[in-house]
Parts: C-alpha cells; sequence; structure tokens
C-alpha cells in the first residue's frame, strides 16, 4: 500500500496537537488549586505523559487495538512492544505508527483528566499506581470497544473522537476517586480559591488550540470530514462559553474568566463525540446546552457533599453524557457516511438507544474498575492513597516533590 | 513623644504622605496589613460557589512626632484619609518612651 502523505502528515500534526493538551490541562487545573498544590497538580499530569507512553508502546496499543474490528472486548498481544508495526501500512495508506502515535496521545490525556479530581490530596506514589494499573485495566479494554471495532462500535454506537472512551471513562473514574479519597479538610467550609486564574486560561487556550488535532484529527485523514469536524469543534466551544456565561450572570450577577474558560471546555467536551458526524448549527445547539447544563451540574456537589475539586465530574462526565446523548438526535449521515441519521435526520431512535447503551456501559464500567484499583491501592499501598492531614495542610508541592511553585521570597 | 498609628485605604497613602510631610514631619513608616472593622470582607465567586473574603487589605502608617505636634498631625491624617465611605479606617495615639536615631545616638525630640 503507497503512503497517503497528506493524511499521514495530518495524523502526525495532530498527534503533536493532542499530545500539547496534556501541560494544557496541567495549567488549566494548576491555576484552580492552591499555590502550595501548584507543583503537585502539574507533575500529575506530566507524569502521565511519562507513564502511559512507556505503557503504551509495551502492551497498552495491542490490547486496545489488537484483533482490531472482531466487535470483542479486548484485543491481543500480537503487537506487544510494537511488535511488526515498523514500516508497516494501514488499509488507507497511513502508516501505523502515525496511528499509534494518534492513539497514544489520547491513551496519557484521559488518565490525565481524573487530576482535577484528586487535586491536593492524593499522594503521588498512588496517583502512579493508579494511573498505570488504569491505563491498562480500563482504557485499553473501553478503547477496543468504541475505537478499536470492539462490542460497542459493532452495535452501532458512535463517539468521533472520545465522548465515551475519554471524557465519561475519565469522568466516573474520578467519581469512583472521590468517593474514595473524601473530601479536602475544610471543604466547603474554607475558601479554596484558584490561585492563579491567568493559569486557567493560558490552559484553556491550549486545550482549544489542541482539540483541533484531537477532534479533526481522528477523521485520520486530510479531508471533508476532518475540516467538518475542525468547524463543529471551533464552534461548540465558542457557543459553550457563552452559554455557560449567561446561566452564570443570570445567577450569579458577574461573568467571570472561570466561567468563560469552563465553558468553553465544556464545550469541546460534548462535541468530542460529535464533531465527524455533525453539521449545519448542530454545534452551536451542541455547545449552548453543554455549557449551560455542566454550569448547573456544579450544584450536585454541593447538594450531594462530594469534594469534585475542580469538577471533572461537573465538566468531563455530564459534558461527555451531553455530547453523547445529543448525538443520538443530531447525527447526520450526510456529513459523514460511516456515521448515522439522529431521531432530526429521520434515523429513529435505534442510534439514541445505542449512544445510551454506550454511554451506561462506560460509566459503569470505570466506576466499578477504577474503584477496585482505588480499593486495592488504599488497603495495599503502605501509606494508602491519601496525604496525612499535616501533609495536606503543607501542600503537595513540599511534601511530595521537596520543592516549592512559587519561591519569590527568595529571590 | 507619641506614636500616631492610622490604619488606612491603600490608595490614600500617597495623600496622606504629601500632607503630613508639608506640616513639616520627617519620616513616616507604611505597611501592608489586613484585618476587618465595621466594613467587614467582601465575596469571590468561583464557578458559582461564594467564598467570603473576611479580611480587608489595608495600609499601616506609623508617625513618629512631638507631644506639641501630635493633634495638628493627627487630625490631618484623619482629614486627609478620609473618603466618607465605610472603610476609612482609624487613628490612634500611643505613648513613646523614648527615641534614638541610630547614626549618631541622638535621643529623644533630637532623633525625630
Amino acid at each position: 500500500m503507497e503512503i497517503n502523505s497528506g493524511d499521514t502528515a495530518w495524523v502526525l500534526a495532530s498527534s503533536a496537537l493532542v499530545l500539547f493538551m496534556t501541560p494544557g490541562l496541567a495549567f488549566f487545573y494548576g491555576g484552580m488549586v492552591r499555590a502550595k498544590n501548584v507543583l503537585g497538580m502539574l507533575m500529575q499530569n506530566f507524569f502521565a505523559m511519562g507513564i502511559v507512553t512507556v505503557l503504551w508502546v509495551l502492551v497498552g496499543y495491542t490490547l486496545a487495538f489488537g484483533r482490531f474490528g472482531d466487535a470483542g472486548w479486548l484485543g491481543n498481544l500480537d503487537f506487544v512492544g510494537l511488535k511488526d508495526l515498523t514500516g508497516a501500512v494501514d488499509a488507507n495508506g497511513l502508516p501505523v505508527l502515525a496511528f499509534v502515535a494518534f492513539q497514544m496521545t489520547f491513551a496519557i490525556i484521559t488518565p490525565a483528566l481524573i487530576t482535577g479530581a484528586v487535586a491536593d490530596r492524593m499522594r503521588f506514589a498512588a496517583w502512579a499506581g493508579f494511573i498505570a494499573l488504569w491505563s491498562i485495566l480500563v482504557y485499553a479494554p473501553v478503547a477496543h470497544w468504541v475505537f478499536g471495532g470492539g462490542w460497542l462500535a459493532d452495535r452501532g454506537a458512535l463517539d468521533f473522537a472520545g465522548g465515551t472512551v475519554v471524557h465519561i471513562n475519565a469522568g466516573a473514574a474520578a467519581m469512583a476517586l472521590i468517593l474514595l479519597l473524601g473530601k479536602r479538610r475544610g471543604w466547603p467550609r474554607d475558601a479554596m480559591p484558584p490561585h492563579s486564574l491567568p493559569f486557567t486560561l493560558l490552559g484553556t487556550g491550549i486545550l482549544w488550540f489542541g482539540w483541533f488535532g484531537f477532534n479533526a484529527g481522528s477523521a485520520l485523514a486530510a479531508n471533508a470530514v476532518a475540516a467538518q469536524a475542525f468547524m463543529n469543534t471551533f464552534v461548540a466551544a465558542a457557543a459553550a462559553m457563552l452559554g455557560w456565561l449567561v446561566v452564570e450572570r443570570i445567577k450569579t450577577g458577574h461573568a467571570t474568566t472561570l466561567g468563560a474558560a469552563s465553558g468553553a471546555v465544556a464545550g469541546l467536551v460534548a462535541i468530542t463525540p460529535c464533531a465527524g458526524f455533525v453539521g449545519g448549527l448542530a454545534p452551536v445547539a451542541i455547545g449552548a446546552i453543554a455549557g449551560a447544563v455542566c454550569y448547573l451540574a456544579i450544584s450536585l456537589k454541593f447538594r450531594f457533599g462530594y469534594d469534585d475539586s475542580l469538577d471533572v465530574v461537573a465538566v468531563h462526565l455530564v459534558g461527555g453524557i451531553v455530547g453523547s446523548v445529543l448525538l443520538g438526535l443530531f447525527a447526520d449521515a450526510a456529513v459523514n457516511e460511516a456515521g448515522a441519521d439522529g431521531v432530526f435526520f429521520g434515523g429513529g431512535w435505534g442510534l439514541f438507544g445505542e449512544q445510551v447503551l454506550a454511554v451506561a456501559v462506560v460509566m459503569g464500567f470505570s466506576f466499578v474498575v477504577s474503584g477496585i484499583i482505588g480499593v486495592v491501592l488504599k488497603t495495599g499501598l503502605p501509606g494508602g492513597i491519601r496525604v496525612s492531614e499535616e501533609d495536606e495542610e503543607v501542600g503537595l508541592d513540599l511534601t511530595q516533590h521537596a520543592e516549592t511553585g512559587y519561591a519569590l521570597e527568595r529571590v | 513623644m507619641k506614636l500616631i498609628v492610622g490604619i488606612i485605604k491603600p490608595f490614600k497613602v500617597d495623600d496622606v504622605k504629601d500632607a503630613v510631610k508639608d506640616l513639616g514631619v520627617h519620616g513616616l513608616t507604611v505597611s501592608d496589613v489586613q484585618g476587618f472593622g465595621r466594613q467587614r470582607g467582601h465575596t469571590e465567586v468561583y464557578r458559582g460557589a461564594e467564598y467570603t473574603i473576611d479580611f480587608v487589605p489595608k495600609v499601616r502608617v506609623e508617625i513618629l512626632v512631638d507631644d506639641g505636634d501630635v493633634d495638628r498631625v493627627a487630625q490631618k491624617l484623619v482629614e486627609t484619609a478620609r473618603t466618607g465611605k465605610i472603610g476609612d479606617g482609624k487613628v490612634w495615639v500611643v505613648p513613646v518612651e523614648n527615641a534614638w536615631r541610630i547614626r549618631t545616638g541622638e535621643s529623644g525630640s533630637d532623633a525625630l
């Protein structure tokens, strides 16, 4: 098979774009924590780029994408250590290693999303163990079900770039860890305001930029579907920012910078499953709905008393559900022949049902298996998964990494 | 000898400095402080969660003066720092037993 250089160039560029999202996420979250925990947050994210990359090469890729298209539950070990992939080209003229690299960046950022939920209180050693186990036991199987031509994809569930695999998967895992870790000391009584919203906005910009690779790159080709996904991504983020700000302004009296950042990310999350399957004004509707719904979802943690520190559940789990379910309404086969028609395009409720099933299955699987990994680490790891009360008070930077984020008084 | 202490709004610092300089005061000390009085704090909202910030930033002004200058300088400080709105701050006077200028060793009024 001859290599298609245009498609290959776009997938390679997209891989770099998606990798850049993880440092972007680190700063998005890093700005929101208190100054004493900024390095702890950055490190949990950067560490993901180290551990997941190595695991992906060793076993992650082959567990997710071995036995591609088998309608099954898990890959195999044919490509352990990327065996036999040097020089391989797939049926579309894409070097397989470009696909491996692209998917690797998804495997990195997905567990990194969870860091926002465990902020300020998880031991670094526990995080290191969790992310290693989670990548293999949760991410790889779910990626196989949906991206690897596994049983959910075979049933007809659609997920263009990872509404279920990435966002619902990470959001459900976040919920499991939130319950196992417990609340931060003093939450919600004490104020824990973001220490640097400029960092958060910078991170949002990087995420938005990188998301073009995430969604438009998921076309795996430089073609019309990629352009549609690019445009949908752009528009949904913008509409969601507006949706969030309108609701926020009505409810609290101010349009905030954190609201603008959060809204844009909520829109990017919701459009992810839909990006290459919808057209027209659908991204405006999907974005605006996601912005408003995710804003309202944030109040749930106060009502039910769980400390979802940086709102991973409200933005990624809820945003992922909104996008995946709305795809059952807005999907339009005229946009992408590999897609399907949703309710609004005469496709009936079949796709909608598959979307709801995929959401429920991924959410349930991730919550349960993440919870089991968490319990094993909590009971088996010397020191458990949570820092001591004293260390929590001092902060993660000093106690986990023997460093200080801001040594301004010493210059 | 007396120490005049003022807790004032930060944006009034320059006005106060100029006003007391005109009265012949040779030096003063300022520091950033936080606290609350009748003004209380303010609220900040992050993703819909309201936080009350109890302590308001203020500037503490300290001026060392001769007994005879106390009322004049303190009055000037009060007048200059006033905006008429809540949170203008307070001024009080405390007695000082003695003072030295470190460079020369002079003490008492000569040290001012």
